[in-house]
């Protein structure tokens, strides 16, 4: 079992940085910029107008999955910058990071002839089409009622249980691309390039991963808490 | 890893008492109790269980292998007789194991582990090699049928297609639909015409 996370708002961001590097991906969504010096948590989050505890929530789910929140822990937190934090990653997701691997994934194709190529990009479109699907829904649908239940209008019908259902998993399909690239591709089709674009693709796995559960162990038991509260 | 153990015995009492025993061990669990050994082998697919406990005296002369029949069926199954009632040794000499009804805590949790050991059958469990059955069932997949139309297709209920995709999913690593419709094309299982209209 684990112990009380080992950081505090009175941490050293550099320190909680050194210690989880995924926090570098972190800090431009909350709007944080580099050059913080020696600062701790609490002053880089002021500063920044972030609220202190949300950004150690959102930490603690990306450093320790296993140490998911209780709905008591968040009951208390401001949670104006959460939307913001989630657009904020998947404009990072669409506009960096799949474009990215996108344009390395095309040397492979090109370089996998017809028979690997083909599936290859094929697999690639659906999996994109999927995500932008997933995201869309998000943006379009579920973040938009929420911001209506926020400011007390409950909204026609709809509920988060709707959600929760809904949730389509990302992380698996893009996990199975990388089993294609390590495993089952021939080892002459541009290994150098197949080996670095599987890291990045298993650095933004991890992200995605991180990113469902703030939604799934964050966002929903907040809107819920919200929708409880409903006359 | 946990060893998951279905119980197949008629007694409330029996069950009860085994189950609650064998609850209390470190590395085992019960993971479903049934009182017939109708679709036996389906349940055992369905919770993925590695242990069956069954009381021999519910298999009848029709279903008297039975036992040796599972053990064939999947490699990684161990059978074990809850023994209630006198029975030929012929009959006994099927399972890989046998409980007694005035077996003590400590001489059940003995037997256990041992025939766990010996018979390391976990280990099997890694094999990578789809069987048969499930490369059926990842072709129909990669297709693009839904698990419901795989069942009535192959004849089998959906808890079954479940599993073998559970199962197709373990030994490939493979997860999304589109990922195993890669690997069908990979080795050649299915045509490219077949998935890509």
């Amino acid at each position: 079992m684990n112990k009380a996370p080992s950081f505090s708002e009175k941490t050293k961001l550099a320190e909680l940085i050194a210690d989880n590097p995924k926090l570098l991906q972190v800090l431009p969504r909350f709007g944080i910029g580099l050059g913080f010096g020696d600062h701790n948590v609490a002053e880089v989050c002021k500063a920044n107008n972030v609220s202190v505890k949300l950004f150690l929530l959102v930490c603690s789910v990306c450093f320790d999955a296993d140490n998911l929140p209780h709905q008591a822990d968040f009951d208390s937190i401001d949670m104006d910058g959460l939307l913001p934090y989630l657009l904020a990653s998947h404009r990072y997701y669409l506009d960096e990071r799949f474009p990215h691997i996108e344009e390395h994934l095309q040397h492979i194709i090109i370089a996998g002839g017809p028979k690997y190529g083909n599936m290859l990009s094929h697999f690639y479109n659906e999996y994109k089409q999927e995500v932008e699907k997933h995201f869309k829904y998000e943006e379009e649908e579920v973040f938009p009622y929420i911001e209506a239940l926020r400011r007390g209008d409950c909204g026609k019908g709809y509920r988060i249980e709707q959600f929760r259902h809904n949730h389509s998993n990302i992380e698996d399909a893009l996990e199975d691309m990388n089993s294609i690239l390590i495993k089952y591709l021939p080892g002459d089709i541009l290994p150098k390039e197949r080996i670095e674009i599987a890291m990045d693709i298993m650095e933004l796995s991890a992200d995605l991963v991180s990113h469902s559960l703030i939604e799934e162990h964050v966002l929903i038991p907040y809107v819920e808490s919200l929708e409880n509260a409903l006359p | 890893m946990t060893n998951r153990i279905i119980i197949c015995e008629p007694s409330e009492i029996v069950a009860n008492g085994l189950s609650e025993t064998i609850n209390g061990m470190a590395g085992f669990a019960v993971v479903q109790r049934v009182d017939t050994p109708d679709r036996l082998s389906e349940k055992i697919l369905a919770v993925d269980a590695n242990i069956l406990i069954v009381n021999p005296i519910l298999l009848g002369f029709s279903e008297r292998n039975l036992p040796s029949q599972l053990i064939k069926e999947y490699p990684h199954l161990t059978v074990i007789a809850m023994v209630t009632t006198y029975m030929e040794e012929q009959v006994l000499k099927q399972y890989n194991g046998i409980i007694e009804l005035n077996d003590s805590k400590l001489k059940i949790i003995n037997k256990l582990n041992q025939i766990v050991q010996t018979d390391d059958k976990t280990e099997k469990n890694d094999d990578v090699e789809l069987s048969k059955r499930e490369i059926d069932v990842l072709v129909a997949v990669a297709k693009g049928m839904m698990n419901k139309e795989i069942a009535d297709r192959m004849n089998i209920s959906i808890h079954t297609v479940i599993s073998h995709r559970k199962n197709i999913t373990r030994k490939t690593g493979i997860k999304s639909v589109s990922g195993l419709t890669v690997y069908a094309l990979l080795n050649n299982l299915i045509d490219e015409t077949e998935v890509y209209k």
